[in-house]
């Protein structure tokens, strides 16, 4: 089943998601959003192309497997907490300095990278699971 | 001086080569044999240890591990410790060099190397270790590696079910160990073991003595296969050879003693500590000496005559004279070589001829002279010819039972169970080491020496008992030592082959023609004595065949393996003590704090009540989940309306995926079912009544109670200032919880996972 309004909506809709996400996730420390709810909006636009073109279609377009994502995501979520190790604070110690200058400075710090961490692993989770019953439903009909 | 931190490492380094234990080890005997080098040099650190022991006295390396429990990785090298640990790495290594050859080719060698590094890394912990906990995680680290080694032919039933029960009944053991290690720690302010014996405490007036000592013997008891726990001995000889000549002969049944001998100072002196020893050793001596004389098969043989000798040692130490316990190491280190020695010659002659039985084996010397020469060599230490080592061990053991006369017992009973013991041990020790090389040979059987590396293992063992028989002298300053360390004000060790002319010279001789003779006459004797065997291993088979009946009542009560009943037991569970908890508190809540409620906020709330009835009603799957996702889109209202708009963004993305994982799910149901009895449905709906009715009660208990806005408050302040920033809700998930984030995030990553396994179970997988 094909529907070219939705596959052309979808195409336009992609990028706005997945900009969404990315900005849900970067002000998500002093405004509503942060990465779970970033990573849910980024699976929540592959279902939608699943959706759109098929499973298939969806897969290539991510350019990675969702179970890589699994893996890479808790990594940088645990590497967040190693840098506080090394100087020899508690584990995930979190760590800031500030990038820019004048009105364009932004603090930077490690529950940011914990939280991209999250993020990835998120879409990964939900990517995973979606996907892998795509296949199976796929290959029952 | 060497650093703290390097002892440690060395004493740790068979595990830290375990990667390279399994890559050489894999790779044929060529390479696996230069494995040998680490044991190899592991001895001569300990041989330099022990001159720094010798020298400026016994020492402790530490490494904090958990400090705030009081815990840490340390070491103690004293006499006892390194005689122990010299023992271990120097048989280690012809072990590791035996072992090379003995599975060269074979296609788990790798994983072979593994578990023997392992162990011995494993051992090497348990007769260093200083910390009682230390002490119990080697000594069920040697337990499981054991277990790996004797089922390493896996695929043989009888070996799975050797080394689980060799497992179960020294990890029995092991628990025990532990229980003793927390009570003594307890009573001794400290979980150092050196501490505890430089404390000079008074323990056997401790309340928790009786405890303390009847949990240690029977981790000794298990781990040294005494009486009643000896039957899992036997039965591990389903190991491949090198594994039971190591483990189940020269050391790891030896760590039971070393436990005896290194508690003794702490925990001896009273009637239960030698008494027990002494009569389970006594009992395990002579039952087994005399099963070892009846059994035709090499390692059988070989296994009774270790229990029996593991006895002789117990009794010895139970006796607890500084003359006795001298006996007992001296013994242990005679018994290490002529059995190593000996199991190494049944490995070699089994991979030769194919066969174990001392029946059809007959003859060999000729075509295997130099195996046969270790075997003699071995054989006569075990039956304590004079001039070898054994004869010394054996004379040490006439003297100090007879010297001693332990609760009333006359010595005469105990010389005489000695004497009895010895003549059947070293007649067992001709039946394994001397029979199958004399006689006529099986004709017509083209049989040839092993590779070298299969009998300059055991010769040099067997030598090692002439050497050190001829010249006993050479031992006293270590065995001085170890004794040392066990009993304080010990008189020097000095060994001697002359002693005399004395009756323990003339127990000894006669000793060794009662040997001869029975071993001449084995074939007569072995029909006369049918092995009328005490079948202490039916009380373990009835109690796993017990276990077994219990979890298939309790089981399937707990694990029905439908989703349905774990949902009803984990609200039930939860509901239960929320409940119990509110009422326990006569919390109830005041309605006193109403908030105006709007129009919008009201038909929000109806709809969600509608959705949720339209979910439990619902006759088809697609109804259903789109009620439950309605009932998701209202809660999220719910949120945004009172200003969560965090959680409402992320309920609004969970409920939209979910509802599409269902629309996916429904493709592997088979269409909507009515399943429920009506009483299964009365059932749910009262205990959905009764969640729910706690959760509303909870949740205004919450809200009328002053806590929300303390940590709303405290959080408000803190976020900003402390965090970086002003979204409370990430603030927390990602810097205050951080780590409670993490751990969610690992179980969805488990999830994921699990999901896909399941889901691709019995598929092709797809590219």
């Amino acid at each position: 089943m094909t529907s070219s309004i939705l596959q052309t909506a979808t195409r336009f809709l992609m990028p706005l998601l997945l900009l969404f996400a990315v900005f849900l996730l970067l002000r998500g420390h002093n405004e509503p959003g942060g990465g779970f709810v970033g990573g849910l909006v980024v699976a929540a636009a592959f279902v939608l192309y699943a959706i759109a073109y098929g499973v298939s279609a969806s897969r290539r377009a991510l350019l990675v497997e969702p179970s890589m994502l699994l893996g890479v995501g808790l990594l940088v979520a645990v590497g967040s907490g190693v840098p506080a190790l090394l100087s020899g604070l508690p584990f995930m110690t979190a760590a800031w300095g500030t990038v820019g200058v004048g009105p364009l400075a932004f603090d930077v710090g490690t529950p940011l990278v914990f939280d991209l961490g999250v993020f990835l692993a998120v879409i990964g989770v939900v990517l995973t699971i979606v996907f892998t019953l795509g296949d199976v439903a796929r290959a029952e009909d | 001086m060497v650093p703290e931190a390097l002892h440690v490492a060395i004493v740790l380094s068979p595990f830290i080569l375990l990667p390279a234990a399994g890559w050489l080890g894999a790779r044929g005997s060529r390479h696996a044999r230069f494995l040998s080098l680490v044991p190899a040099v592991l001895t001569a650190y300990f041989g330099f240890t022990y001159w720094l022991v010798s020298t400026t006295g016994a020492f402790t390396v530490t490494l904090p591990w958990a400090t705030n429990l009081g815990l840490s990785l340390s070491f103690h090298f004293d006499g006892l410790a390194l005689m122990f640990a010299t023992l271990i790495t120097a048989i280690g290594a012809l072990i590791v060099e035996y072992a090379a050859r003995y599975l060269d080719g074979h296609r788990d060698a790798g994983k072979f190397h593994i578990s023997l590094f392992a162990f011995i890394g494993a051992m090497l912990g348990v007769v260093l270790a200083d910390n009682v906990v230390t002490l119990f995680v080697f000594w069920e680290l040697t337990g499981f590696t054991s277990y790996l080694l004797i089922g390493f032919e896996h695929e043989k039933p009888q070996a799975r079910q050797a080394a689980l029960q060799a497992l179960l009944v020294t990890a029995a053991g092991g628990l025990a160990l532990l229980a003793a290690g927390i009570l003594l720690s307890n009573a001794g302010g400290t979980s150092s073991l050196s501490m505890l014996r430089g404390n000079d405490l008074n323990l056997t007036n401790d309340p928790a003595y009786a405890g303390i000592a009847i949990l240690v013997l029977f981790a000794a008891f298990t781990k040294s296969a005494q009486f009643p726990f000896h039957f899992w001995l036997p039965n591990a000889m389903q190991a491949p050879t090198p594994v039971s000549a190591y483990l189940h002969s020269a050391t790891m049944v030896k760590a039971g003693v070393y436990l005896i001998a290194r508690m003794t100072p702490l925990l001896g002196g009273t009637a239960l500590w030698s008494g027990s020893i002494a009569a389970v050793g006594a009992l395990t001596m002579l039952g087994a000496s005399y099963r070892a004389v009846l059994e035709t098969d090499l390692k059988r043989i070989l296994a009774y005559s270790t229990i029996g000798a593991l006895g002789v040692m117990m009794l010895l130490l139970g006796l607890g004279t500084p003359q006795a316990v001298t006996a007992a190491l001296t013994y242990l280190l005679a018994h290490a070589c002529y059995k190593g020695a000996l199991f190494l010659v049944a490995g070699a002659v089994e991979h030769e001829t194919g066969t174990r039985d001392v029946r059809s084996l007959a003859g060999l010397s000729r075509a295997m002279p130099k195996t046969a020469l270790a075997a003699m060599l071995a054989a006569a230490s075990m039956g304590g010819i004079v001039l070898f080592f054994g004869f010394i061990a054996k004379e040490q053991l006439y003297e100090s039972v007879g010297a001693a006369s332990p609760f009333g017992i006359h010595a005469g009973v105990l010389t005489a169970a000695a004497v009895a013991s010895s003549m059947l041990l070293g007649s067992a020790g001709f039946i394994a080491g001397v029979s199958p090389f004399i006689g006529q040979s099986t004709p017509g059987r083209v049989i040839q020496e092993p590779p070298a590396s299969l009998w300059v293992g055991p010769l040099i063992l067997g030598a090692a008992g002439l050497v050190t028989g001829l010249a006993p002298a050479i031992i006293d300053a270590p065995l001085g030592l170890a004794v040392a360390s066990i009993i304080q004000d010990a008189p020097p060790v000095s060994l001697a082959i002359w002693h005399g002319w004395s009756g323990t010279l003339a127990l000894s001789v006669l000793t060794s023609f009662v040997s001869i003779g029975l071993f001449v006459f084995r074939e007569p004797v072995r029909r006369m004595l049918r092995p009328r065997a005490l079948r202490t291993e039916r009380v373990y088979t009835g109690a796993l065949a017990g276990l077994d009946a219990i979890s298939r009542t309790v089981a399937p009560a707990l694990q029905s393996a439908s989703l349905r009943s774990y949902a009803l037991i984990v609200v039930m569970t939860g509901v239960a003590f929320v409940a119990a908890a509110l009422l326990t508190n006569r919390v109830l809540p005041t309605l006193s704090r109403w908030t105006p409620i709007e129009l919008h906020e009201a038909v929000v709330a109806g709809l969600i009540v509608a959705a949720a009835l339209s979910a439990a009603v619902a006759r088809s799957n697609m109804t259903a989940a789109l009620s439950l996702g309605a009932v998701g889109y209202g809660v999220a209202l719910m949120y945004a309306l009172f200003g969560a708009p965090d959680l409402a963004m992320t309920q609004f993305a969970v409920e939209t995926l979910t509802v599409v994982i269902f629309v996916l799910v429904f493709y592997q149901l088979r269409g909507f079912g009515d399943l429920s009895s009506r009483i299964v449905k009365v059932r749910d709906a009262l205990v959905a009544i009764a969640a729910g009715s706690v959760i509303t009660v909870l949740a205004l208990f919450i809200g009328a109670s002053g806590t929300t806005s303390r940590l709303s408050s405290y959080f408000a302040e803190m976020a900003p200032t402390r965090a970086h920033g002003r979204n409370i809700v990430n603030v927390i998930l990602v810097d205050f919880r951080g780590f409670d984030t993490l751990g969610e995030t690992t179980v969805l990553v488990t999830v994921a996972i699990g999901v896909r396994a399941l889901l691709l179970i019995g598929r092709e997988r797809r590219p």
